[in-house]
């Protein structure tokens, strides 16, 4: 049963890979057989982790506040439903906009305490610190520190949009943006690394599980 | 010669207290080592409900050289006592017990009050921008190049006669790059009405969904078009990762879009995408906040929103006064910021240079715990 499986995977792999070619029929029958598996499985995953234990279960096994405040998401989840039915289809916006307005609320909070803050605390450097005997080593780490000040700076008049980027204001958000396309460089030659091990590693399948030459 | 067994010694004292800035349910209990804490096995906490006189029930143990355990899962309102059991080998040794303790909830997290600060200056800062556009104060706002070729590029689609494909990305509603997108789509649906030409959206989340339809009808009732409309060209993919960019990878090559929109929340899949859309030839604006997918939509795609501009968009579009309140307040509140930083860096290099440690209050008020 394993070696079976093992040959339809490998031709599934394979068929994926043939659209590197030009889109074929292999691929097509590979795409639509795992956008259909896979939106099948998303809705099994839905009802069996999220509907089943958080809104039937729950509502079995909890009392008084805890139960009665299910109510609110099941009935939120019944006016999406009424998209179906064209005359009543507006009443669904409300539970849309609840959504977004919990999105956008929690989404400020958490920007707010998860990256503003702890970035304006992280810019406070000393652009001078001996931290060590040596002159050299004091001066590389201070210049490290210089080198993050000026970059958040500099890419912070990037992002500023109530004026042109002319004169000072220019040349600033110009170094702005080279810092911000140094970070972007060196983070597109990491991830491409970690893209050819998952490369290698359905290599590595086909030529050891399937084929078993390596 | 045989080194005679060390004897267990208790902690010389214990302290309870309810855990601040929590939600309640959780008492923390302090102490002092024990003499012998160099061969100490481990410190075991024992908590009685209610009296001194209750039955002690172990709450944890923590190893040799910690001095605080967190007990979880109380009751609010309860009294607890602590003691503190130092095992050495097989041998144990009591303290006496805590002070009682009675866990509670806090209303407001005291270590995060710059937090709180820095949202109420913005907030202000908002408030007043909103007022000064009421008053129909001119609002001047940047050229953003990715903005600018929106119309170019749903006119370029039309001429040739081939549909516009808009990938709202993989995020939820919840994310706020995908309700930047959102913004966008209108944008980009109400020009394709205009120019009657035939927009798709596939979608990764069937609420995102939801909101995509109604985002397009939207577009194309203010083009005044409501009858180019059309529902089923907004539907629902698939919600996994890669099965959704298959699905789309295969839309582009039998579609052929003229233009297609990368906008939102994008991982992995970003340049399988941006990759497929350059193979066929479309013209590609592309724009997330996602720092490690940026660098693939540079690449691969004619223009990038790069994060904040994406933001920037709805008002950009639009001209809405109102909205261009709010990037109004946002670039004053980055100017504030600059200010912060320069008097932080000042500050911190003094203490660096002179070792004043009091020099770090204004770097410390950031903290956030």
């Amino acid at each position: 049963m394993n070696v079976l499986w093992t040959w339809i995977a490998a031709g599934l792999t394979l068929a994926i890979f043939s659209f590197l070619y030009k889109d074929n029929p292999f691929y097509k029958f590979a795409e639509h057989i795992y956008v259909g598996s896979s939106a099948a499985f998303w809705f099994i995953y839905l009802w069996y982790f999220d509907i089943k234990p958080k809104l039937l279960d729950a509502w079995v096994m909890n009392t008084g506040f805890e139960k009665y405040i299910l109510i609110v998401p099941a009935i939120l989840s019944v006016m999406m439903l009424t998209r179906f039915i064209p005359q009543i289809a507006w009443i669904s916006r409300w539970a849309i906009a609840f959504t977004v307005g919990m999105g956008a609320g929690l989404g400020i909070t958490g920007a707010l305490q998860g990256f503003l803050v702890p970035q304006v605390q992280a810019t406070m450097l000393p652009l001078w610190e001996p931290v060590s005997s040596s002159t050299l080593y004091n001066l590389g780490h201070s210049l490290n520190n210089l080198l993050l000040v000026l970059g958040t700076i500099t890419a912070i008049f990037y992002f500023y949009f109530s004026r042109e980027h002319k004169g000072g204001l220019g040349v600033l958000s110009k170094i702005g943006i080279t810092f911000i396309m140094v970070a972007f460089g060196a983070s597109f030659g990491y991830t491409i690394m970690a893209r050819v091990s998952l490369l290698i590693g359905r290599i590595y399948f086909l030529f050891h599980d399937w084929l078993h030459l390596v | 010669m045989k080194s005679p067994p060390i004897v267990p010694l208790p902690v010389p004292s214990v302290r309870a207290y309810d855990t601040p800035n929590d939600a309640g349910g959780s008492i923390t209990v302090e102490w002092e080592l024990s003499p012998v804490d160099s061969v100490v096995r481990m410190y075991e906490v024992y908590r009685l409900e209610g009296s001194p006189e209750a039955e002690p029930v172990s709450a944890g143990f923590v190893l040799r050289g910690t001095q605080k355990f967190q007990d979880n899962n109380l009751k609010d309102g309860e009294t607890y006592y602590y003691f503190v059991r130092t095992w050495v080998g097989e041998e144990y040794a009591d303290s006496r017990l805590s002070n009682p303790a009675v866990p509670s909830a806090q209303w407001f997290h005291t270590g995060r009050k710059s937090a709180l600060v820095i949202l109420l200056i913005y907030g202000g800062l908002l408030f007043y921008y909103l007022q000064q556009a009421r008053s129909g104060k001119p609002l001047y706002i940047r050229k953003i190049a990715g903005l600018e070729a929106v119309d170019e590029a749903v006119g370029r689609s039309t001429e040739m006669g081939r549909p516009i494909l808009f990938i709202p990305g993989i995020g939820y509603v919840s994310d706020i790059p995908t309700l930047a997108a959102l913004a966008i789509l209108k944008r980009v649906a109400k020009k394709a009405a205009e120019y009657e030409a035939e927009i798709i959206v596939p979608n990764f989340d069937p609420i995102v969904m939801t909101a995509a339809q109604e985002v397009v009808k939207e577009g194309f009732m203010e083009a005044g078009r409501p009858d180019l409309y059309n529902e089923k060209n907004v539907y629902f993919l698939t919600a996994d990762q890669f099965g959704y960019a298959a699905g789309v990878d295969g839309i582009m090559v039998r579609e052929k879009p003229g233009a297609v929109f990368l906008q939102g929340v994008f991982y992995a899949e970003s340049l399988i995408l941006a990759e497929t859309g350059h193979s066929i030839g479309a013209i590609q604006i592309s724009g997330t906040t996602s720092v490690t997918q940026l660098p693939f939509f540079i690449a691969a795609t004619d223009y990038t929103l790069i994060g904040e501009e994406m933001y920037a968009a709805s008002a950009y579009l639009s001209r809405d006064p109102l909205s261009l309140s709010t990037i109004k307040a946002e670039d004053v509140a980055k100017l504030g910021f600059i200010a912060v930083f320069l008097i932080g860096i000042l500050l911190e290099t003094l203490a660096a240079i002179t070792g004043n440690q009091a020099l770090h209050f204004f770097k410390n008020w950031f903290s956030l715990f």
